[in-house]
């Protein structure tokens, strides 16, 4: 209280109010009277190094029980949803992609799939545009998940696994790279197929992370599993069962920590999860170490799916025949990054009135979508991603709804904070896995 | 000026010295394609049109019930709630069936009972409400402000889509969080984006725009906004500002 720079404090109408921005926890407290005020009320974040982004939680704390825990979002809310409603529908995808920007595969496959369920042509997606769909995903969930480890652990005090993880996922990266252009928010997967075709050099990286990540695995298992800090911090820690979850609404590892193996790629199957072979690893505990334990499972899971999938992969197109729906696909990566391929820019300029048409009227207005709505959900490294689309008949997507697994999963911070202890609603919140770009969109 | 100018008259041709059409407010941009009801094309609207495409007019046709069978569980589900829903025949407008999905159109003063026979029955076991959220159906629909929810049966693997109108003026339909726990932020997101009021909610309070915000963003009236962005020199309007096809 003696330095003004840690901690400020100024009368309000609802109390003595402290603004404290590091210091000594014992300097802080020691400033309310411990016997007219019992509980205090501490507002984390939105800006605090384990709150996994803009996440502002408001804890009523009696001592070092949560009492009461409700959390604030909404710091990150950028309008995606509302911004589609004002491009073409092959431009949604560049949007959809930065929403939860840990898994934007996942993302734009699901907006993907929506559209072409409402285009009527989710049959004619070509095989190995839907293998590469899966392969990408798996990848993508890989990533996800190792960044879900590497803060997890960083945030309940395990600084190495916080580098080992990143280090992995800067390789899954790196392949992104090869394959779209681009690292993260790639835009690869369009309504009707994908952007371009996987290169070769990719495909041997990918098999050389398959050589390499059981060993890393391997390595963070040793690192953790049998380390009493990590297993104090994290058995019986945030129990939510599964009742608890479905009325929640919860999806994704955190149900099935609990126990009930409930995972979209096997029980409503798209992109043609069905003919792959895969379990659905569940843990009956439903707490903090369950869903470490399912989640490094979960990575097991998607490396032998990326496995299926590279030894399916046979050449053939990756978008659908009609051209009109295919256009933006026409693209090559050049020096400066994606864009028309030469090739498609001479045909149009220098031999073909009719192309150049076609080009106009697809690049200015886009295709139309035959009216209706739709919902499709995958299984997204979080949980159902579900994408509610309307559209009117036009150009543009009329509404496009993201049902986002941080947004809903978020809502269970009360039931698992209330009643434990301050340093584990940390440990319990992480243990959601929420991504602040997905839940404000 | 009085006399309005030869561009703003219908069929007026376009003038030299007529200002810019879509340069201003107005431009085609400004609202998403149906909000005028399919009204002109390439985005024309009002003076401008030399081509008589801005007088074309697209009809929006209603949302017509689908009728029986519907196939797949979808007669399943509707004969278990028409058996375990009493208040079946009034409560439901219509069923609708398009790309393999299952709409059932309530009536948003009856939204909560229905939920809660579509979880608590045996034979339809709805446990997982998946996602509210809303759409605005302005110019198609008198009740404008439409509330969807997905419901999923984990047991039967069944997907169900409930859709309840309500206007603006009256936005009024019971909230199902006492059902459906999840429906919490998803109903106070509704709320936050196209102003509908879900009765009986704990606390329906803005979730993702900021508490003093005027307006539900949504809305398809609600315009888009944005500042003119500085490019290599030049000045590249707002997306709603910018001239766009349709």
């Amino acid at each position: 209280m003696t330095t003004p720079n840690y901690a400020t404090e100024r009368e309000t109408t609802e109390g003595r109010v402290f603004t404290v921005t590091g210091g000594d926890w014992d300097t802080v407290v020691s400033g309310t009277d411990p016997i007219n005020d019992e509980r205090i009320v501490v507002n984390m974040g939105p800006q605090h190094p384990s709150t996994h982004g803009v996440l502002r939680l408001i804890l009523e704390l009696e001592g070092e029980t949560v009492r009461e825990a409700r959390s604030v979002i909404g710091y990150l809310h950028t309008g995606i949803e509302k911004n589609l409603e004002y491009r073409n529908w092959v431009q949604g995808t560049t949007f959809v992609t930065r929403m939860d920007y840990l898994s934007p595969i996942f993302n734009e496959t699901a907006y993907s799939l929506a559209v072409e369920k409402l285009l009527g042509i989710t049959d004619e997606i070509t095989e190995r545009a839907n293998t590469i769909r899966v392969l990408m995903m798996e990848l993508n969930r890989i990533s996800s998940h190792l960044v879900w480890l590497a803060t997890t652990g960083m945030e309940l005090g395990a600084i190495s696994i916080m580098l080992y993880g990143f280090r992995e996922r800067e390789y899954i990266l790196d392949i992104f790279e090869m394959i779209t252009g681009l690292r993260m928010n790639m835009a690869y997967v369009r309504p009707g197929g994908v952007a371009q075709d996987v290169p070769d050099e990719a495909i041997v990286k990918i098999r050389e992370f398959l050589k390499m990540m059981p060993k890393r695995l391997k390595e963070y298992e040793d690192l953790l599993s049998g380390q009493p800090i990590w297993i104090e911090r994290t058995k019986n820690v945030a129990v939510l069962d599964v009742t608890g979850c479905v009325a929640l609404g919860v999806t994704g590892p955190v149900l099935r920590s609990a126990g009930l193996a409930w995972d979209l790629r096997k029980t409503m199957p798209y992109c043609g999860y069905e003919t792959y072979e895969f379990d659905v690893p569940t843990h009956p505990d439903g707490d903090v170490w369950g869903r470490y334990l399912v989640r490094l499972a979960e990575i097991r899971e998607s490396l032998k799916l990326v496995e299926q999938a590279l030894d399916r992969l046979k050449p053939g197109p990756v978008m659908v025949a009609d051209r009109k729906i295919a256009w933006p696909a026409q693209l090559a990566i050049g020096v400066d990054g994606m864009g028309n391929s030469l090739e498609h820019v001479a045909k149009i300029m220098g031999q073909s009135m009719e192309s150049l048409i076609h080009h106009f009227k697809l690049v200015t207005e886009g295709f139309r979508v035959p009216p209706g709505q739709v919902y499709v959900a995958v299984e997204s490294p979080r949980g159902e991603l579900g994408v509610h689309a309307v559209s009117d008949g036009g150009t543009r997507p009329y509404r496009v709804h993201y049902r986002e697994p941080s947004f809903v999963n978020l809502q269970a911070i009360p039931a698992m904070a209330e009643g434990g202890l301050i340093a584990d609603v940390i440990a319990g919140g992480a243990s959601l896995d929420p991504v602040m770009g997905g839940c404000d969109r | 000026m009085t006399t309005p100018a030869p561009s703003e008259k219908p069929g007026g041709g376009v003038p030299a010295q007529a200002p810019p059409v879509g340069a201003t407010s107005g431009a085609p941009a400004e609202y998403p394609p149906a909000s005028t009801a399919g009204r002109g094309m390439f985005g024309i609207q009002g003076s401008g049109d030399t081509s008589g495409f801005g007088g074309l007019v697209r009809p929006r046709r209603e949302v017509e019930g689908s009728p029986r069978p519907y196939g797949g569980y979808f007669d399943e589900v509707t004969d278990a709630l028409e058996e375990a829903y009493p208040a079946f025949a009034d409560a439901v407008e219509k069923v609708v069936v398009d790309r393999g999905e299952l709409t059932i159109h309530v009536r948003p003063e009856r939204i909560a009972e229905v939920c809660q026979v579509m979880r608590d029955d045996l034979s339809l076991r709805f446990e997982l409400c998946s996602s509210v959220s809303g759409a605005d159906y302005l110019g198609a629909d008198q009740r404008r402000l439409h509330v969807v929810y997905h419901l999923t049966s984990m047991t039967y693997r069944h997907r169900v889509r409930l859709e309840a109108a309500v206007s603006v003026e009256d936005p009024h339909l019971p909230s199902v969080t006492a059902i459906y726990p999840t429906a919490d932020w998803q109903e106070r997101e509704a709320y936050d984006m196209f102003g509908v009021v879900f009765d009986g909610h704990p606390a329906l309070t803005r979730i993702l725009m900021p508490d003093d915000w005027e307006g539900h963003p949504q809305r398809k009236d609600y315009p888009l906004g944005g500042v003119p962005v500085e490019y290599k020199g030049a000045e590249i309007p707002p997306p709603d500002r910018r001239r766009s096809y349709q």
